[in-house]
């Protein structure tokens, strides 16, 4: 497998050359990473190119790395008062932290990514490509539509949930949220428990919208343990 | 001369052939569908966001619950994506486990299949004879893992416990007779693999009486010929898989071509089907369903003879014994650490698919090393199945729509997710 996957890994570096961002194995699967200008034709090479021939998109995802590597529960530096407690108030200030929290520096850097998942069913290959959107308060990716046509509801979701824009996509409706649903519910800016809770009002007899009654809360806290890289595990013998 | 305009019919979404909650906008002309147009996410519970604000182990509930009549193979994905982070995995005892009932839940799934698209053309029986096996696959995985549905057995690094030694029984009560109560637990007598071994020799004849009330049928085969043909190009073009794929004649089948558990110990066939119709869809299905069976028997055979560990021991995202705990101080630290925060991925991303009873299912992972996944995208076959019904259904009648939602297996916990 391994040495098929850098086959493949060369073969699109040769293929593509100035084209990607970078290619890199890692787990057995190949990723590559393409700028959004050349979205398309990657795509178009990957797809018509007879030793690759991925003729079937199995998958694709918006990602938003607004929030990345960010932890609820900071482990790795203690302060005078110990180490962070994962508990908060409701606007968000921390109780325990005595100096007063840093203003967190605005998200510098592309937020939004969009990745796809090929397959080709004659070669038996897999591969991810990403990409970045340029503008991260108006993320736009051509729409790979014209390539595979499964990609049609898959960016409808992608927009549906993140926001991502893709130009040349038929028919860019929303498609699991309700309808009149504002804001993308999966980007990392948009809480949990969402912002309008629905009820049937009894008195103007409809259904009425209206702001959230409960608060946010995190019953686990998010941490990062740098000792936790899986450790080797022998498998007994029985 | 009036002014002759399509007809715009909704379909759904409570409507009993829309399995679920499908709102399908129709356009017609006169009884012939001009374009179809789902409206999805009736039942979005946003089970990837979800998932981003647990620890790994507390969603794999929510994966039951995406297809919820194929559940272990759900879990199986989620599980293997994150084995794979991990780089761990699990005893050679516990694939053969998952293996096992992977194929008891494609079992379950076509079952339920067959029963409701029987069902929605008009053959009432077979839903009936299709629930009674499920009966008792259900009872499997009740006894294996104390639900008969959400089972949340799978674990990374294995299962959560062994195969149990006896099955539960039957009790007389004021709605059963002693009598009827030992008819009931004649089967159950002794361990899991006896009762599901008595299953896998009575299912073959169970399929062989679907045949005939099915296979030659004349108006099975009326409403199901011809209707849906989906050529090899389109199937790949619109991103099918499973038996939606075979079905078209590609053989495309990852227990085979990317094998995972013990999929390449075992000896099992892929049907593939030739016209593309709903027909040969169907072919195809009951074909898996014996092949199916024949791995069971395999799994079982290999299961009786090797005892072993179900988990993988040692590794950080499997809890200690329980033995352990009240001895040994890392054990005991570990455990609370496992039940108050999990455990951590190591930063990097990865896809794990699995051969789900409908097709494809993979979970794509990003980690940044946290407790919690980053991210978490499902990618469920009826997604896109359901994407090409505009395709499928273009040009057919009004009653084919059924037919063909019913030949797509479309369940809508794992669409909406």
């Amino acid at each position: 497998m391994d040495m098929k996957l850098e086959f493949i890994k060369d073969y699109v570096q040769g293929g593509l050359a100035d084209k990607l961002l970078s290619a890199k194995c890692a787990l057995d699967e190949l990723t590559l990473e393409v700028p959004a200008e050349h979205w398309l034709e990657v795509a178009r090479f990957l797809r018509h190119d007879e030793v690759l021939g991925f003729t079937q998109l199995i998958d694709l995802c918006g990602v938003d790395y607004l929030t990345y590597g960010d932890v609820e529960w900071d482990v790795t530096t203690a302060s005078r008062s110990g180490f962070s407690r994962a508990v908060s108030g409701g606007n968000g200030a921390d109780p325990f932290d005595f100096e007063g929290q840093e203003e967190k520096p605005a998200f510098d850097g592309k937020r939004f990514a969009v990745v796809i998942h090929l397959l080709s069913v004659a070669h038996n290959i897999r591969i991810r490509v990403r990409t970045w959107c340029e503008d991260n308060d108006f993320p736009v990716v051509p729409s790979l539509v014209e390539i595979w046509s499964s990609t049609n509801w898959y960016e409808r979701e992608a927009f549906d949930m993140f926001g991502i824009m893709f130009s040349g996509h038929p028919d860019l409706r929303r498609i699991l949220t309700d309808y009149g649903f504002v804001g993308h519910p999966f980007r990392k800016d948009f809480p949990l428990i969402g912002h309008v809770e629905m009820r049937y009002d009894a008195e103007q007899k409809r259904v009425i919208y209206e702001p959230v009654s409960i608060e946010p809360r995190v019953l686990v806290p998010r941490t990062i343990r740098a000792d936790q890289r899986s450790p080797a595990v022998e498998e007994h013998d029985d | 001369m009036p002014e002759i305009r399509n007809f715009t019919l909704n379909f759904g979404p409570a409507h009993p052939a829309a399995h679920g909650v499908l709102r399908l906008v129709l356009e017609m002309d006169g009884e012939v569908i001009v374009r179809a147009d789902p409206h999805i996410g009736l039942l979005h519970r946003g089970t990837e966001k979800l998932a981003e604000s647990k620890p790994y182990n507390q969603s794999i509930g929510y994966m039951d619950r995406l297809d919820y009549v194929s559940m272990m193979c759900n879990e199986h994905g989620y599980v293997l994506a994150i084995e794979k982070l991990l780089g761990i995995t699990a005893p050679e005892r516990a694939l053969y486990i998952r293996t096992m009932f992977d194929e008891v839940t494609r079992i379950l799934n076509h079952l339920l299949w067959i029963g409701a698209h029987a069902l929605d053309v008009g053959a009432m029986t077979m839903f009936l004879y299709a629930f009674r096996e499920r009966e008792d696959l259900m009872d499997a995985y009740e006894a294996v893992s104390g639900a008969r549905l959400h089972a949340t057995y799978y674990r990374p690094g294995g299962v959560y416990r062994d195969l149990p030694d006896f099955m539960p029984q039957f009790e007389t009560s004021r709605f059963r007779t002693e009598k009827e109560a030992k008819r009931l637990n004649a089967n159950r007598g002794g361990s899991l693999l006896d009762f599901l071994e008595d299953f896998t020799n009575r299912f073959p004849g169970y399929v062989d009486e679907y045949e005939t009330l099915l296979t030659d049928n004349r108006i099975w085969k009326q409403r199901l010929v011809g209707i849906g043909v989906v050529s090899p190009e389109r199937a790949l073009q619109m991103g099918f898989s499973g038996p939606m794929l075979r079905g078209s004649g590609i053989e495309w089948d990852l227990r085979k071509k990317q094998p995972y558990a013990a999929y390449d110990k075992v000896d099992f066939d892929i049907p593939v089907g030739v016209q593309g119709d709903s027909y040969d869809r169907y072919l195809v299905r009951i074909e898996e369903m014996r092949q199916s069976n024949r791995i069971i028997k395999q799994c079982i055979n290999w299961l009786r003879h090797n005892p072993g560990a179900v988990m993988l021991e040692g590794a950080k995202s499997s809890p200690p014994k329980r033995t352990d705990m009240k001895q040994d101080m890392e054990s005991l630290i570990q455990h609370f650490k496992l039940a108050t925060e999990g455990y951590c991925l190591p930063e990097g991303e990865a896809y794990a698919a699995v051969e789900h009873p409908k097709g494809e299912f993979g979970c794509y992972i990003v980690s940044d090393g946290a407790n919690k996944p980053y991210r978490l995208k499902i990618r469920a076959p009826g997604f896109a199945h359901l994407s090409g019904i505009d395709e499928m259904a273009k040009g057919h009648m009004l009653a084919d729509v059924v037919a063909i939602i019913g030949t797509q297996d479309i369940v809508f916990g794992e669409i909406d997710r």
